[in-house]
């Protein structure tokens, strides 16, 4: 097994609390029915009742009621069904045409892209240097063909919060649907759908050390939206599939942890890692909104290094990182978040991003921020352009 | 702890030979790659009674293979003749770093290229060059050799992703047989672009894929 490691990607996978496995456990061993035998046996409805008591926390937290949730695998179903399932149920009836943001996360961009070619419309909003999507673009981009706009909660990379509230108005005012990714924000910003006019809410539990493989979608009562994974009657019959019953409870008590005083602890952190990089290591600038963003998440440049060699020398220093660099992507590609920002390939290049969870400290940000000045130090001295820096400087 | 790398690349990487610049070199190139972003300096000395490679330097901006290539390339050409330096290929320097995963080819092979494009600055800068070639379909061919298709690890033309090659006053249209919202259709593109269009009869470049 690996020796211990400081984890800095929550934002791809976190770890699963003690007290979410125990409270799984017994959906593995015990009571391992299915809710839909309810009808054929006592463990059935037992199993019932544990499904509609993990929907209900959801219900809670969302502040709405407990039909207008269902559980998927994740996220990327998760927005895969929000997007197919209004095209498909819009389309013929409608119309063609699709609002999103130029930054989505792949569920989304992706699903997207599968539509354009099927023959729907896309139009992908501009965002400006920190994220943010033009609002008037999104005004003016509305027509009568537009089914769903789907603009993310906050961004998975650089982590700016968009003005949810405002495009979700914007939205309602226009009479179309809108749907929001909220896989980095849900349980870490508020997000009441009694407060804001939102039609479909993608979460998942992977983000806040629930298990992997759970996830729902909030759809508001009456949305059109068609059935997208075929099979049973599961979900309202808005989702088959046999009910994963341990990650729903899991899900749920993952969602009773996080409490205000965790967000503002992961805030500090974040903080003080900008905070310090920025004053302490030359040639830095921070991707996304410096305030609006959401509490776990700090990306910086680090000019003239690429990124890849930084996560490389960090994680044979004990820590775990991510980058937009082409070089990390398995397409090659650079970040699309950071080139939407208006970034160039150089700026994308030296990024890292650092996401923070429950099992960090404080201490951790002085051990990566001191290895970062280390290793950035170091990757500058071998660099043609680095060098050449360094003596403009001069 | 596990790594994607060979012990060889990361004793590379973590510790590079040869790095720097080399005051008045007699050789210099630097090879860049949009698609990817790295970008490889070498600098060479050579002994101009022997033809030797007195010394060699490099620096990177780039990735691990990146930089553990360059250094690598540095060790394999000390000590060669400039004619025996350009010999050394991308396999050898990959197979002394004890392997590179297939993606990461096209970051790797930049420092091979910045060897060879340094003996040629030498060569040009000391009258040993000749005639300017003309850019034909053999040429562009050889070119598109040298681009790799990030799916295997070899290169284009290998693995029969040219579909077809024209060359007609000025203009150069290659046909590449992937669709054009291929995962790595934009990395290719990039990098044959890189390759052909700064040719010095070469006017216009079309990149065209299948679909």
């Amino acid at each position: 097994m690996l020796e211990k490691v400081v984890y800095l990607d929550n934002a791809a996978a976190t770890r699963l609390d003690d007290r979410v496995l125990e409270a799984m456990k017994p959906y593995f061993f015990v009571v391992y029915a299915v809710a839909t035998s309810e009808f054929g046996y006592s463990q059935g409805i037992e199993a019932r009742e544990t499904l509609d008591k993990a929907r209900g926390i959801f219900a809670d937290v969302l502040g709405a009621p407990p039909e207008e949730f269902i559980f998927t695998s994740g996220s990327t179903e998760s927005s895969n069904i929000a997007l197919k399932g209004v095209a498909l149920a819009l389309g013929e009836k409608k119309g063609k045409h699709i609002i999103t943001s130029k930054i989505e996360d792949f569920p989304v961009f992706h699903s997207a892209k599968a539509l354009e070619k099927q023959g729907f419309r896309v139009t992908y909003l501009d965002v400006d240097n920190d994220g943010f999507v033009d609002l008037d673009q999104l005004r003016e981009s509305i027509t009568d063909e537009t089914i769903l706009v789907s603009v993310q909660h906050a961004n998975q990379e650089i982590g700016t919060v968009q003005d949810i509230e405002t495009i979700a108005g914007i939205c309602r005012e226009k009479g179309v649907l809108f749907h929001t990714d909220a896989t980095h924000t849900f349980t870490r910003l508020p997000l009441e759908v009694k407060r804001v006019p939102l039609d479909l809410i993608t979460v998942s539990a992977h983000t806040i050390h629930g298990p992997k493989g759970i996830g729902g979608l909030y759809i508001r009562k009456g949305t059109p939206i068609a059935k997208w994974v075929d099979g049973g009657f599961q979900e309202f019959d808005l989702r088959a599939g046999t009910e994963n019953i341990p990650g729903a409870v899991g899900f749920a008590k993952a969602v009773e942890l996080v409490t205000p005083e965790e967000n503002e602890k992961l805030k500090v952190m974040r903080d003080y890692l900008i905070e310090r990089v920025l004053a302490e290591i030359p040639s830095t600038t921070l991707n996304g909104d410096r305030w609006m963003r959401i509490p776990q998440n700090a990306n910086i440049t680090f000019h003239l290094v690429e990124g890849e060699s930084i996560t490389l020398h960090l994680d044979m220093r004990g820590f775990a990182v991510s980058t937009g660099s082409a070089c990390f992507s398995r397409s090659l590609e650079a970040s699309h978040v950071i080139l939407g920002i208006g970034g160039d390939h150089e700026r994308a290049h030296g990024s890292v991003r650092f996401t923070f969870g429950r099992y960090n400290s404080m201490e951790d940000v002085d051990g990566v921020v001191e290895a970062l000045a280390e290793v950035v130090r170091e990757l500058r001295n071998i660099s043609p352009l680095g060098k050449e820096k360094e003596q403009e400087e001069d | 702890m596990k790594f994607p790398y060979s012990e060889k690349v990361l004793e590379h990487f973590r510790h590079p030979r040869n790095v720097g610049k080399i005051k008045n070199p007699d050789g210099k190139a630097v090879e860049g790659s949009p698609a990817c972003g790295d970008m490889v300096a070498v600098y060479i000395k050579v002994d101009p009674g022997t033809r030797r490679i007195a010394d060699i330097k490099f620096e990177s901006y780039g990735c691990a293979s990146n930089i553990a290539t360059g250094s690598i390339i540095t060790e394999l050409a000390k000590g060669k003749t400039i004619d025996e330096a350009k010999k050394v290929t991308w396999k050898q320097a990959s197979e002394a770093l004890g392997g590179l995963p297939p993606i990461k080819v096209h970051c790797s092979v930049l420092a091979v290229e910045g060897l060879r494009s340094a003996i040629q600055n030498y060569e040009e800068r000391h009258g040993l060059v000749k005639e300017r070639e003309p850019t034909t379909v053999d040429v562009v061919r050889k070119r598109l050799r040298k681009v790799i298709n990030p799916m295997s690890g070899l290169n284009l033309v290998r693995t029969n992703l040219v579909k077809d090659i024209e060359v007609k006053d000025g203009t150069v249209r290659v046909v590449i047989d992937l669709p054009g919202n291929h995962q790595f259709a934009s990395a290719i593109k990039e990098e044959i672009v890189e390759k052909i269009e700064h040719l010095w009869d070469v006017k216009k470049l079309m990149v065209e894929f299948t679909e």
